[in-house]
């Protein structure tokens, strides 16, 4: 079972949560009071180097025809569409530039390149999955539906094709969000049936208007290359599906992305909600530019920290946060972008499998863990090692020793029990052997003294009958 | 989209071109039709998305302005002269404000202040062509108001809202007319006044302004210069630093006649309090017209009565209940979200008053969209939900 109890995983007292929560506060404050013209001026750049792009990309597709045309078009276009998804629609619909006053600029009021409309995405993901980030059951982002990403959810025979579900979505991300975040709109509003419905007519509404423009509108405005200008559109958006998938992936699935149960809901502090928020997101190691282009999203454990402080601070919050995760001991999980997507990658296909060809289980698999999997370990240089959460500082090193040394400590007796068991299989095999080996000899001398009897019983009955026979002749020879 | 089923009809297929503009319908005019079908490529942006980059002043989704000009009334006040962009009405009627957002460190302030030009106006220093003009008064706690006056550099692009209120100058105007004003409470009467000059409709009117020394009256000069062109016209000076404030006890020796005039009163919320009681002990409040500039605000802005502008309902918040508890205690139907401030899900515009943010204690005035969830009332607000 995933986490239930994150003041036992995290290896925190209640008191320790509770400053680490204000911390994170401080840090809070120090932004939202050092916003200004830097980072205005950052937004309305990107809007408007977007918009260059974009209106970059279209002015050369109408020379599609022509090959380096199409190519130069479609990354254009493909680059501008990553921008406005990543950096200004993901981002400007949390609120992240609401603080600008601008109506332009505004969550409330933004309207993104993608399939489904804003609205709807605005509440299933900044309300749904930000509110409870990872909690099985409440947060419908968890596998999106279709993916089975954590054994606390039960094995079915249709997770056999979470292979290909997993290349279908990332091919059609944009579709998968939109019908996803509609489902949930519905859910949370209670919509009565019937097509006509708000939530459905918003949807209709808006995959009309967004189908018609790549498919159909801009299409037609190039004239001849009519073809050539729908494929660059459809490859833009193939692009973009990839990229956005790729990058929520490696936000949350890869190893370290911890799960928790609505137990852990139940009266959570706001601490203990920054502690799921950081023990729930992993980021990914990324360059300026990278970065950029996914939204400032390499940074996801500062996002669902702050999700409403603007992107370009990300970098600078996360040195403080790492600090913290440093202060209390706590995992910072990271790694390049291509070794978080093949955890994430490697989860969704050993998930695919039943549970009973899985070995670990739901608290201690590398892509979940829960409190439990520290249960039972002892460790001869702890100081009681009756404490299961053996809390502080420690006397000796004068560190903290929290959840990291605790997973790090985990790791090795983990690893130590599993040899240990391993040696006890290979003794028990061993003595078998050998037991089998004495019985064989047993059972081989019993053999052969059977068999020396058998012979000296054979010799002793030749012998009788020999001398029967000769007293046979005697008795007729006598009587002849 | 609303073409008719089953066949087509010219109107139906106008209004399904024009609708991605529609919110800016009124001011488009025949226009639509492009900005409509312009609209159907650029989706899910409007051609003003692009317009504005080139030229801010051609965003129609919104109004804009450049100040042309900053003129010096007082030693803390002064004349902005804006040139509106596309789409302005210049239709206003005297006595109406705008509403003006201006660009400080990164972030949009929005306040209102009164028109003081007549409409259709074009000011002869402005090249002939039709802008408008306010006047800003220095607060000493305005923060916005101290930028206006003395920080404000010619060309700044601002955002306006389009005029409205209902303190304005019937026309033609009353017989007999009073305005009281006191302070900046001047500028939508100065509107009024100079209407009726350009109009050349001066009925009898009289005109008392305090203020607190002869330096802080703003337009003294324009208003010596009104008294003396027209003779129905009588401006009286209330030195308040000399003389105190000025009594109501004394309108009946200084304007006998004050009952029967139709009276417009725009100054500091006490002043206004008192006039409103005067005047409904009188039995004659239907012939007062009052603009408040501001919202009275209790002590240090804890709590208030939060009015829900949709629905109509009332209630009474402490300042440490959220906007949205006491919406919902209200029966009011509000969005709501995470109720921890990050999910944006409850933001509300706030129509009037002031609000405090309950993580930070930021305030938040008039025109902002605010988290409901996390604000409570500072003084008594209203929200547009």
């Amino acid at each position: 079972m995933a986490i239930t109890d994150i003041q036992a995983f995290s290896h925190l007292t209640a008191a320790d949560i509770e400053t680490l929560g204000q911390e994170l506060d401080s840090i809070r404050r120090s932004v939202e009071q050092s916003r200004g013209e830097r980072d205005a001026k950052y937004i309305r750049r990107t809007i408007a180097a977007q918009r260059g792009l974009e209106v970059a990309g279209r002015a050369v597709l109408f020379g599609s025809r022509n090959r380096w045309a199409w190519l130069t078009g479609t990354a254009l276009l493909s680059v501008a569409k990553i921008i406005e998804n990543m950096e200004l629609g993901h981002n400007v619909g949390h609120g992240q530039w609401d603080w600008m006053n601008d109506p332009e600029i505004h969550s409330s009021s933004w309207e993104w390149d993608m399939t489904g409309p804003s609205s709807q995405w605005r509440r299933a993901h900044n309300y749904s999955h930000h509110t409870y980030t990872n909690v099985l059951g409440k947060d419908e982002d968890l596998g999106f539906g279709i993916l089975r990403m954590t054994r606390d959810e039960p094995w079915r025979p249709v997770h056999l094709v979470q292979p290909l579900a997993n290349v279908v979505l990332a091919a059609t991300f944009e579709w998968g969000i939109a019908l996803h975040d509609w489902s949930i709109e519905k859910e949370l509003l209670g919509t009565p049936p019937g097509l006509m419905s708000e939530p459905n007519r918003e949807f209709g509404r808006k995959i009309a208007r967004q189908v018609a423009k790549d498919f159909l509108f801009y299409p037609a405005l190039t004239g001849p290359a009519f073809k050539q200008t729908l494929k660059a559109n459809l490859t833009a958006n193939f692009v973009r599906n990839l990229w956005a998938y790729a990058v929520i992936f490696c936000g949350h699935f890869p190893d370290g992305a911890e799960k928790f149960t609505v137990e852990q809901l139940e009266g959570e502090t706001s601490g203990e909600w920054y502690l799921r928020q950081m023990l729930g997101s992993a980021n990914f190691k990324a360059g300026p530019a990278m970065a950029f282009m996914s939204g400032n999203l390499c940074y996801q454990i500062e996002h669902h920290l702050f999700p409403d402080l603007p992107s370009n601070r990300y970098s600078e919050i996360a040195v403080r946060v790492r600090e913290l995760c440093d202060k209390y001991d706590l995992p910072y999980t990271t790694g390049s972008l291509g070794k978080q997507y093949l955890l994430a990658f490697r989860t969704i296909h050993k998930l695919a499998l039943p549970d009973r060809l899985l070995k670990a289980t739901a608290d201690n698999a590398p892509e979940t863990s829960s409190e439990r999997k520290f249960a039972g370990i002892t460790l001869p240089s702890l100081p009681s090692s009756d404490t299961v959460h053996w809390l502080g500082i420690d006397p000796e090193t004068g560190q903290r020793r929290g959840l990291r040394s605790a997973m790090r400590e985990a790791k090795v007796v983990l690893k130590e029990k599993a040899r240990q068991e391993k040696e006890m299989l290979r003794e028990a095999k061993r003595a078998l052997r050998e037991k089998a080996e004495h019985e064989k000899d047993v059972l081989r001398e019993a053999t052969h003294a059977l068999q020396d009897r058998a012979r000296h019983e054979q010799a002793s009955l030749r012998r009788k009958a020999a001398r029967r026979q000769a007293l046979w002749r005697g008795r007729q020879h006598r009587s002849n | 989209m609303s073409s008719k089923r089953g066949g087509f009809s010219v109107r139906g297929v106008r209004e399904w071109l024009e609708a991605p503009a529609a919110s800016v319908a009124e001011r488009g005019g025949k226009l639509n039709v492009l900005r409509g079908a312009v609209a159907r490529v650029t989706t899910p942006l409007l051609p003003d998305d692009y317009l504005h980059l080139a030229n801010p002043l051609w965003s129609a989704r919104e109004l804009r302005g450049r100040i042309v000009d900053v003129r010096k009334e007082t030693a803390d006040s002064a004349t902005l002269v804006i040139k509106p962009g596309w789409g302005f009405d210049f239709k206003y009627q005297p006595g109406q404000y705008i509403g003006i957002g201006v660009l400080i460190d990164g972030r949009w302030h929005w306040r209102s202040y009164s028109l003081t030009c007549p409409p259709n106006w074009s000011d002869p220093e402005a090249g002939g062509k039709r802008v408008i003009s306010i006047a800003v008064k220095a607060m000493p706690e305005g923060f916005l108001s101290s930028h206006l006056v003395s920080g404000v550099p010619v060309g700044t692009v601002v955002r306006l809202a389009a005029p409205q209120g209902g303190f304005v100058l019937p026309y033609p105007p009353p017989e007999k007319v009073l305005f009281l004003t006191a302070g900046s409470g001047i500028t939508p009467v100065l509107a009024m006044l100079r209407a009726m000059d350009r109009r050349e409709m001066v009925t009898d009117v009289q005109h008392l302004h305090s203020a607190r020394t002869a330096e802080d009256v703003m337009f003294g000069a324009e208003l010596r210069d009104l008294h003396d062109r027209h003779p129905s016209f009588t401006s009286h000076l209330h030195l308040t630093g000399e003389h105190g404030k000025f009594a109501l006890s004394d309108l009946d020796e200084k304007f006998p006649d004050w009952r029967e005039r139709h009276t417009w009163a725009c100054g500091p919320a006490a002043m206004l309090d008192e006039i409103e009681h005067h005047w409904r002990d009188a039995g004659i409040a239907d012939r007062l017209h009052v603009e408040r500039f501001e919202i009275a605000r209790t002590a240090v802005g804890e709590g208030g009565t939060v009015t829900f502008g949709k629905s109509g309902r009332t209630a009474e918040a402490d300042g440490a209940t959220s906007l949205l508890e006491a919406g919902e205690s209200a029966g009011v139907q509000m969005p709501f979200g995470c109720r921890m401030g990050i999910c944006q899900t409850c933001v509300v515009t706030l129509s009037s008053g002031y609000v405090r943010d309950l993580r930070n204690g930021d305030e938040h005035r008039e025109g902002d969209k605010v988290q409901t969830c996390i604000s409570a009332a500072a003084g008594d607000c209203t929200l547009d939900v």
